[in-house]
């Protein structure tokens, strides 16, 4: 199977060895070609979004205002910090520069003068790599003033690497654009969509670095061969990052569509000590969480997996066998969302506190029936309440889990647990839906 | 106590406002650039850094306060983060945040007397196919088992 983001060529990272392999000549002729060609090609590849919502990346460039006279920017979103996702960090390290040479076609594209490539700054180790092909770029004129010259042609832009510092809410793209301009990273309320008003509020267009590493390959070989390979409707390979359960997690590159059940028993080696498997979180950990006793036939792509009752997302698999305390799981998944809400929306900063709070309280041993519901209905009063998506990401997977694995959470609650009321989530246990009666 | 840039960060700072069409994006790169030279940031390091960006104090505090990475306070020499999010608590990260815990003697966000470590419990660092890990400040140490990860911290001087 041919991999397009990750072909299997040894020292690829060097620009000795990318320029050798053909690397960069489709920047040069993508420069040859019109924005509107490039745009048009994308578009008709059918290539969507890598970072979680699988938007058509040629529909969100086209919504970018045409020309060149004003000011536009690319920013480039390797934040990466959904637990299960770690697919990133294998193109900084080992095609950095098919993603640096997607940018600068992307720049054309849009018409972007400067590129803002966003790396966690936990990646220390890969902003540093990345930096390295970065300047090995700049110094041959692939990118730059220099460029140019080494195109023919009069355009030219330039790519920054802006490290983060650890908050996971600036992978979302709003909260991206206020953290690169020296901001908290808040997201912003929508619309007005970053093709409109975006970083410094000129229009900006946001991808993940998946997405755009895919660019030269399909600008190489033409959008019929890309729109070819996996599901018609969510083409081309997708890296898929296995983790937890497995013999051999890492990240596979794979048509999209691939069987979940391939993936998990065939490339990452099946489940240790041959156990059963309880659950899969399909595409990060914000995905809602699949029954293991329900994963024949599912399909690794969009649609399927809307099917099947989860999503994409970032195609990051977490695998738990049948010993998994799937309370203890959400427990921790919930502190993690706790901790990364960035305390702009109230039912988001609160909700997820009672979630974990909820959640560490059944952990214990403490908890009641009744804080079942109550779990589900805090974390529906979350979802769709918030400014960003992170609401939907805390409250899905608590949602889901009890949904779909009710009896795990039963067996460790009681009725015969009496806590005396100490604050407002104590006093609402003894009601069974505390909001039903609170209109709209 | 004052703070002052070296003569070699003045140096970097001039190019890294060069990267951005405002001062103020400036920020996260001179706060990083801060924390490398002085350990931690200081109410005066933000003071410097307001005034060379031409933003509020206020501001300034605003991110550091935000982000996880920016220390107000001294951390040790070796700053240990282990992750215990889903992927690595599924292949014994809990156990290795233990051992770590005992081994050192302090608590998570605490520094040993000798200033020699501090404890940082951390989210996702995006090692899920390379679980369990640990981060000694920049560096990742992965596939670990409890073991492994002491021997790494006894190796640490």
């Amino acid at each position: 199977m041919e991999k397009i983001v990750l072909p299997e060529i040894e020292n690829l990272h060097l620009i000795d060895t990318y320029v050798a392999n053909g690397g960069y000549d489709t920047a040069k002729s993508a420069l040859a070609k019109s924005s509107d060609e490039i745009i048009d090609i994308v578009k008709k590849s059918g290539l969507r979004g890598r970072g979680g919502a699988a938007f058509s990346t040629g529909l969100k460039w086209s919504f970018i205002p045409k020309g060149s006279g004003i000011t536009k920017y690319l920013c480039i979103n390797g934040d990466e910090s959904e637990p299960g996702s770690f697919k990133d960090r294998q193109v900084f390290e080992f095609n950095p520069h098919q993603l640096i040479e997607g940018i600068v076609i992307t720049c054309h594209a849009i018409h972007a003068k400067k590129a803002y490539l966003y790396i966690r700054g936990e990646y220390h180790k890969w902003i540093k790599l990345m930096q390295k092909a970065l300047d090995d770029a700049y110094e041959r004129g692939f990118v730059g003033e220099a460029m140019k010259a080494k195109y023919g042609t009069d355009f030219s832009c330039d790519i920054y690497i802006h490290k983060g510092a650890g908050a996971y809410i600036c992978g979302e793209e709003s909260s991206l654009m206020n953290s690169i301009e020296g901001k908290r990273g808040y997201p912003r309320v929508k619309p007005p969509f970053p093709a409109q008003v975006g970083l410094w509020g000129a229009p900006t267009i946001i991808n993940n670095v998946e997405t755009i590493a895919n660019i030269p390959p399909i600008i190489k070989k033409g959008w019929e061969w890309f729109s070819a390979i996996g599901e018609q409707k969510h083409p081309g390979t997708l890296l898929f990052g296995v983790s937890g359960h497995v013999n051999k997690p890492g990240v596979y590159e794979l048509p999209s569509g691939t069987l979940l059940t391939d993936i998990i028993y065939n490339y990452a080696g099946g489940v240790p000590g041959n156990k059963k498997i309880k659950c899969v979180i399909p595409g990060g950990s914000s995905m809602p969480p699949l029954r293991g006793d329900q994963l024949e036939g599912i399909k690794m792509d969009a649609e399927s997996l809307r099917a099947a009752g989860s999503a994409i997302g970032t195609g990051g698999i977490m695998v738990m066998d049948e010993d998994t305390d799937l309370v203890k799981v959400l427990a921790r998944l919930s502190k993690f969302y706790y901790h990364e809400s960035c305390g702009q929306c109230t039912p988001c900063r609160e909700g997820t506190g009672w979630m974990v709070k909820l959640l560490n309280r059944i952990v214990r041993g403490e908890g009641s029936k009744s804080d079942i519901d109550l779990l589900v209905s805090v974390a529906s009063n979350i979802e769709g309440n918030t400014v960003c998506a992170l609401g939907e990401a805390a409250a899905w997977p608590v949602r889901f889990m009890i949904t779909r694995f009710r009896d795990e959470f039963e067996k460790q609650v009681s009725d015969h647990v009496k806590l005396e009321v100490k604050n407002k989530v104590h006093s609402m246990r003894a009601t069974l839906n505390p909001l039903a009666s609170v209109e709209n | 106590m004052e703070f002052k840039f070296s003569v070699e960060n003045q140096e970097k700072i001039e190019r890294i406002i060069q990267k951005y069409p405002e001062k103020q994006a400036a920020v996260m790169p001179l706060l990083y650039l801060a924390q490398e030279q002085h350990g931690f940031i200081s109410v005066e390091a933000m003071r410097e850094i307001s005034q060379i960006l031409e933003m509020p104090e206020t501001d300034v505090l605003g991110v550091v306060t935000f982000y996880s990475m920016f220390h107000q306070k001294e951390i040790g020499k070796h700053h240990i983060q282990v992750c215990t999010n889903v992927s690595c608590m599924l292949r014994g990260g809990m156990q290795i945040f233990d051992a770590v815990k005992s081994k050192l003697g302090i608590n998570n966000g605490e520094v040993t007397s000798d200033k020699l470590f501090s404890l940082e419990e951390v989210e996702c660092m995006g090692s899920c196919g390379t679980a369990p890990m640990i981060a000694v400040n920049e560096d990742y140490f992965e596939n670990l088992s409890t073991e492994k990860a002491i021997e790494i911290l006894n190796s640490l001087k």
